[in-house]
């Protein structure tokens, strides 16, 4: 993939580290997510100090504290808010946006469709570990149907979300999933992220090694991962299952093909800029013996900026002399002199 | 009334229902009367439903005006003339119209259908009845009159129709002796797009002024001089476009962006179609999609180094309330205005109340004061507005601004204050660290604000949030002491505002008068005039309006200390009382009322002669 050419390093990853003890679990994945941040900002040719992290409550909110740039832990749920008024006051600034799947999906819903819709230059790092760990242990929005969990001892009765798919209903310009066991993998979402015009939506599965142990093993562990899982890049095939399987369309209908069996010229060719394709993707969810997709599902550019929108409406009506035009305005209504 | 007297004051009420153009009718004679000279005080009153049934009494749609040769605080208890559009709208309004005064009506607003939809019988007509023999009644069919003078345009009947306000307010114009040039102005730039409603509005009102002038339904007309006002030059105003261009103004002053993140809400939603015109000042007006959205926006924009401000009513302010404690945990400066309403829940939308205050004061969890301060009056939320941003910037804490529906839509003259009569405003934002020091986030100077790093400054990165912090580093910190400590700088913060505000004195009378009267906010121009014509009449009142809630001007209880009789008036069940007893140990009594309206003279003025 050809990413735009990066600068000579401001910065290494050891200089993001912060003086602040960094808290989470030991084992939990977090400390992936945070090492592979801190590994792509230094190539991204941007000084540190134009980087603003906001985030939400939750674990994963913890992150800006360890990471030496600006930052805001805010309140539970607020973080897209947050950031949106961060980027819009300062279009400059490379803003991030921490969450997990309590803050965003749940309590902050509104806010991350809204956000998405809108499509300002941000990006969304949603670290989903299916479970609320910071509570210690209650059933979240992306739990599955009949999870035992502290406030579901007979089982989860609502069926979950699946983000992807709600990113791409609510106008998301670009759609992403990658997990914490991978760590480049994760690093060239997080730089294509950076490189999106536009709202990036990264879904992070990330084991809570505590409360929800596991509960993405299927996609990581080594021997099920191949079966399990389908990386995308732009251009090719859709083949996973160590090359031995792939995806065909049979007019809407993925179908799972050998790949000894078929042409490989026939597989579904994947393309980022298909939002009918990236609907289909976004189902391999809950569909049975079909891999999880990994990689950008979707990614698309002429969408409107929302922060660029916003400017340029300043920019065209911009007074040059703002106290003379003030005074003019006050008057401007019809106004009278008394002597 | 008699023959071509002169007059001190008159009130109007034009009602109709609330698709006839009442409001447009209300504001243009207001907007004339300023422009002669007169002393004026508004108060538009309608429904909460855009379209309510026509014809119907909740769809009745009021706008009162006192005009006068004096000074005029309120829009009067009682009006001299009623104006009717419809069966409905007199049925509402004649209780509250003088013995002997004036209503004009459009007879066509009283056939067999509007009697019905008003609830009225047939029977009892209340134009023949004889209900009315007490008052002068102009009768005219206005509805018929007004479609005959456009009929020359290509209008449709309902549009013809719908130029009957122009129709009323030319008869009111001549029955007052007044000029329509400013009105034609008016309508000439209204419909600049639409020539046959132009000329057809601009008929009508001439129509109206000339059927009036020509066909002797008046005896007489009526002279209302000029007001004696100092020099200067002036412009009508509301309080939702003087609070829009404060807070303009302290951003013009300060040369700092104004960032609003604001969701629709009656009745704040004026400011935000204000603000949302002056994007070329470097104003930004974010319409979010939620309460909570628009003042996080707010806080992430003043983060990054612009004057955030969020505009709400009491149910949207409700929903802001964990992210204030943010910002007041963060430190950062935020503006948020109340234009309060009537209470609780969705309450009254479009009726006044001030039943904001200890939600203003108290309302959010932990230890978490607010600077709350409040507009005594239209014009008076220009300045209180200036205040409210110059304060926030300078002490690196939130400010609550209170205003109401009453003034929120009220218009009165106003004397322009320009930007070089406005005191200057020093920001704590920052970009450079000085020379050899290392930045500290809450690192405090005298008076413990903080000086913030705006995102973007080289060698000054650092992380805020809504865990407590250590005092000074901004670290994380669960130590009790420490938490402590914050707890009481953060209120000292707000005490230390009260050596900025100013001293506050008698509004009338001294500290030797037999009583006091303490009012705070809207209420200023009612209960000045109820003291004023209680002296008049002999009694020895004073009167102390507080437009600094928190903190409280620091010679505030050295005022009120001398009177052993103190009356707190306000339009609530009592909450500014409240406060009054618990800081001070007075045994204060309260003026209060929960109607959606602003207090008559009457009111205020009965409960004091029932104590002294």
């Amino acid at each position: 993939m050809e990413l735009t050419e990066i600068q000579s390093p401001f910065f290494t990853s050891k200089d993001l580290e912060t003086d602040q003890e960094v808290r989470w679990c030991p084992g939990c994945g977090d400390y992936a997510i945070l090492k592979s941040v801190q590994n792509v900002l230094p190539e991204l040719g941007v000084p540190k100090h134009q980087f603003v992290f906001i985030s939400g409550i939750g674990c994963s909110s913890r992150f800006p504290y360890y990471m030496d740039t600006y930052g805001m832990h805010s309140i539970h749920g607020r973080a897209a808010a947050i950031a949106t008024g961060v980027k819009l006051a300062n279009p400059e600034l490379s803003v991030w946006m921490i969450t997990g799947d309590g803050d965003s999906l749940s309590i902050g819903g509104n806010h991350l469709i809204h956000t998405l819709r809108r499509n300002p230059d941000i990006n969304i790092l949603l670290f989903n570990n299916e479970i609320y760990g910071l509570t210690k242990g209650q059933f979240s929005p992306t739990s599955h149907v009949g999870q035992i969990t502290k406030s579901s001892p007979m089982g989860v009765a609502d069926s979950p979300f699946n983000p992807l798919a709600l990113a791409l209903g609510a106008g998301s310009t670009f759609v992403a999933r990658t997990m914490d066991r991978d760590l480049k993998h994760q690093q060239l979402m997080y730089k294509r992220a950076y490189f999106h015009k536009g709202t990036s939506l990264v879904e992070i599965y990330q084991n809570c090694n505590v409360f929800n142990d596991g509960a993405f093993d299927v996609f990581t562990a080594k021997g099920s991962k191949p079966e399990t899982t389908l990386f995308l890049t732009h251009g090719q095939p859709l083949v996973f299952a160590e090359g031995t399987k792939g995806i065909m369309l049979q007019g809407l209908t993925p179908v799972i093909v050998e790949l000894d069996k078929v042409n490989k010229d026939d597989l579904w060719i994947h393309d980022e800029k298909d939002l009918t394709k990236a609907h289909l993707l976004s189902q391999f969810f809950d569909k049975e013996h079909f891999p999880r997709p990994f990689g950008v599902i979707y990614a698309i550019e002429n969408k409107p900026v929302f922060n660029e929108v916003m400017k340029q409406q300043i920019v065209d009506s911009k007074i040059e002399n703002k106290q003379l035009a003030f005074s003019k305005l006050l008057k401007s209504s019809s106004s009278w002199e008394i002597k | 009334m008699q023959s071509n007297h002169s007059y001190k004051n008159i009130v109007v009420k034009f009602a109709g229902d609330s698709g006839d153009g009442v409001q447009l009718t209300g504001t243009q004679f207001a907007e004339t009367n300023a422009l002669f000279g007169n002393d004026i005080a508004t108060f538009p009153d309608f429904p909460a439903e855009i379209r309510a049934p026509i014809g119907t009494l909740p769809g009745v749609s009021g706008y009162q005006i006192h005009f006068s040769s004096e000074s005029v605080l309120t829009p009067g208890d009682l009006y001299d003339v009623l104006v009717a559009l419809n069966a409905a709208a007199l049925k509402v309004n004649i209780k509250l119209l003088k013995p002997n005064g004036i209503i004009i009506v459009n007879k066509d607003g009283f056939d067999s259908r509007n009697l019905r939809l008003a609830g009225i019988s047939e029977n009892d007509h209340p134009l023949t009845n004889g209900s009315l023999d007490n008052f002068t009644v102009y009768e005219a069919d206005i509805t018929q009159l007004t479609k005959k003078a456009v009929s020359e345009f290509n209008l449709g009947n309902k549009e013809s129709e719908r130029c009957k306000n122009m129709f009323v307010l030319g008869m009111v114009y001549w029955l007052f002796d007044r000029e329509i040039q400013n009105t034609i102005q008016f309508l000439e730039k209204r419909f600049s797009k639409n020539e046959d409603l132009m000329k057809a509005n601009i008929k009508a009102l001439q129509a109206g002024y000339f059927f009036s002038e020509t066909s002797e339904l008046f005896s007489s007309q009526y002279h209302i001089d000029a007001a004696e006002t100092p020099a200067g030059l002036y412009r009508s105003i509301n309080g939702n476009q003087a609070t829009a261009l404060g807070l303009l103004a302290a951003s013009v002053k300060s040369n700092i962006p104004l960032f609003l993140g604001s969701y629709p809400i009656t009745p704040a939603s004026d400011i935000l179609h204000e603000l949302s015109k002056h994007k070329g000042y470097d104003v930004m007006t974010f319409q979010a999609e939620d309460e909570i959205a628009g003042v996080c926006a707010a806080i992430g924009a003043s983060y990054a180094g612009h004057i955030g401000i969020t505009t709400s009513s009491g149910p949207g302010i409700a929903l802001k309330t964990e992210a204030i404690g943010l910002a007041t945990m963060l430190e950062l400066p935020l503006v948020i205005c109340n234009i309060q309403r009537g209470g609780p829940s969705t309450g009254l939308p479009t009726k006044t109340e001030q039943s904001d205050l200890l939600q203003a004061l108290y309302g959010r969890n932990g230890e978490c004061p607010l600077v709350v301060i409040a507009a005594s009056s239209p014009s008076d939320c220009y300045e209180m507005a200036y205040m409210a941003v110059k304060i926030s910037l300078e002490h690196t804490v939130p400010v609550m601004f209170l205003s109401d529906g009453y003034i929120a839509n009220g218009a009165q003259p106003w004397k322009i204050k320009q930007l070089d009569e406005l005191p200057d405003i020093q920001s704590h934002f920052i970009t450079q660290v000085k020379e050899g020091e290392v930045y500290r986030p809450y690192q405090r100077e005298e008076n413990l604000s903080r000086f913030h790093a705006i995102p973007g400054s080289e060698g000054m990165t650092h992380r805020i949030g809504g865990l407590e912090k250590e005092n000074i580093t901004g670290n994380i910190s669960y130590e009790g002491a420490n938490h402590e400590l914050m707890v009481k700088i953060r209120a000292q913060k707000v005490a230390n505002v009260a050596h900025q505000i100013p001293l506050i004195e008698f509004d009338q009378g001294d500290e030797n008068s037999d009583c006091l009267v303490i009012g705070w906010g809207s209420t200023y121009g009612s209960i000045f005039t109820a003291v004023t014509e209680l002296k008049s009449e002999g009694l020895n009142v004073a009167q102390l309006h507080l437009k600094y809630i928190n903190p409280l001007p620091l010679n505030f209880h050295e005022k009120l200390k001398p009177f052993k009789h103190v009356f707190v008036a306000e339009l609530n069940n009592g909450q500014l009382i409240k406060l009054i007893r618990e800081q001070f140990l007075i045994d204060a009594l309260g003026i209060n009322k929960i109607q959606g309206q602003p207090f008559s003279l009457l009111e205020i003025k009965e409960t004091i002669k029932q104590h002294i």
